[in-house]
């Protein structure tokens, strides 16, 4: 057999079976834990719809008052909320939704800061050169409703005192197992629909007022969206990590495979080669 | 008694959707009482007690952050967290207000901290005049 020596190839297969141990305990563990993940996705879901939508409503119902959240202003800076993962091995999943964020803020013509969460994240826009906001929310899996909650306070404070003018949220779509969609999109100020012709303002009552209702529900709603963009972006790196692990796994299959006939055929080749010697010794 | 569609629905769930005859909560400007064709309202909610009356039936709840809108007559719940009076873990309320009281009377307790312990402290309480009032 030409070149490889048995014991090269029989060395190569163990690697590779090693390998393949090790790609498909990653697989198990991410479908176990994407279980819970989409339960979580499930769960959080009417939350952030009923949210925005009366969010939606209340913005769209009341035409005259003015606050902050609502004023768009002139852009000097902006922060980018980006979720990613903690680690690798899942595909296309932190590529995909961190590429996205930075040729979004490359096409941006202002400063541009970013809130990182995920350890990824953090470390891709240090490399990058971005300013970070802060590292507290560096790892994924740790970060929890009530971080989300203490996050839209900050970022609503800092957008209040003029740090930043416009913030974007960048997560990824877990639209189904197969199947991530990376999406970004703003979530400060808010945008005020026009109000179609035929519906009237309601007449809504506001307490204590419809400003003060209005700021004391923006971070509220600011952490609910954050909360769930991650629950999303969580289900989604397990469901991509899922995929590629299997891929892996069954690229691992495929060259043992390859490997054992290649094995064999040494084999076989080495035999032959002892038995024509064997003869030839004989003859002579 | 007439009824309204009442919905609650928390970051981990919608936790009560059907028919409800009132519902009493705290709002951050003070305690609300929501009946049938109300009109149309919004308001940040505080924390304290919520009280549903369904048919027959009174439950009670720690209900903590977020809004309540009402909107064409239906009603909407959006509290950050939200615990049915028998769900709540006594225990867990127990040792949190014991933690939050041993942070209170450090005399070296940061003002964060203190923020901190004093949250944890009104909610512990909350949930824990909960647990006892449906009792």
């Amino acid at each position: 057999m030409a070149g490889v020596s048995m014991k090269d190839i029989k060395l190569r297969i163990k690697s590779m079976e090693s390998t393949k141990q090790i790609t498909k305990a990653m697989q198990m563990v991410a479908a176990s834990k994407l279980r819970h993940a989409q339960e979580r996705v499930a769960n959080s879901r009417p939350y952030f719809e009923i949210l925005s939508e009366t969010m939606d409503d209340i913005i769209r119902s009341n035409g005259e008052f003015t606050s902050p959240y609502v004023t768009a202003r002139p852009v000097k800076t902006v922060c980018y909320v980006a979720i990613a993962g903690d680690r690798g091995l899942a595909g296309g999943y932190n590529s995909n939704i961190l590429k996205k964020i930075l040729g979004e803020m490359k096409a941006l013509r202002c400063a541009v800061c970013v809130l990182p969460i995920g350890k990824k994240a953090a470390e891709f826009f240090r490399s990058a050169g971005i300013p970070l906001l802060t590292e507290a929310y560096a790892e994924a899996e740790n970060v929890s409703i009530g971080d989300c909650f203490t996050m839209a306070k900050e970022l609503s404070k800092g957008f209040l005192a003029g740090e930043f003018d416009e913030i974007y949220l960048g997560w990824t779509n877990f639209v189904s197992v197969l199947s991530q969609v990376p999406a970004t999109r703003g979530i400060l100020p808010l945008v005020r629909q026009p109000l179609e012709a035929k519906e009237a303002a309601a007449e809504v009552l506001y307490e204590p007022s419809a400003e003060a209702v209005f700021d004391a529900i923006v971070p509220e709603y600011l952490g609910g969206t954050i909360y769930g963009a991650l629950c999303e972006s969580v289900a989604s790196e397990l469901a991509a990590r899922r995929t590629a692990m299997d891929a892996a796994t069954k690229n691992a299959e495929e060259m043992i495979g390859d490997l054992s006939l290649k094995y064999n055929r040494a084999r076989q080749g080495a035999i032959t080669q002892e038995i024509t010697e064997i003869v030839g010794g004989a003859e002579s | 008694m007439s009824t309204f569609r009442l919905k609650i629905v928390t970051p981990d769930g919608l936790c009560f959707d059907g028919e409800a005859e009132q519902l009493s909560v705290r709002t951050a400007a003070g305690q609300v009482g929501i009946l049938a064709k109300h009109i149309d309202f919004i308001a940040p909610l505080g924390m304290g007690q919520a009280t549903i009356y369904t048919e027959g039936k009174t439950r009670k709840a720690a209900c903590i952050g977020g809004m309540l809108s009402v909107l064409n007559g239906e009603v909407t719940l959006v509290p950050t967290t939200f615990e049915w009076a028998e769900q709540i873990d006594a225990e867990r309320a127990d040792a949190s207000y014991e933690r939050a009281q041993k942070v209170l009377h450090q005399k070296d307790s940061s003002a964060q901290d203190i923020r901190l312990a004093q949250a944890r402290l009104k909610r512990a309480l909350i949930r824990k005049s909960v647990a006892q009032n449906s009792k």
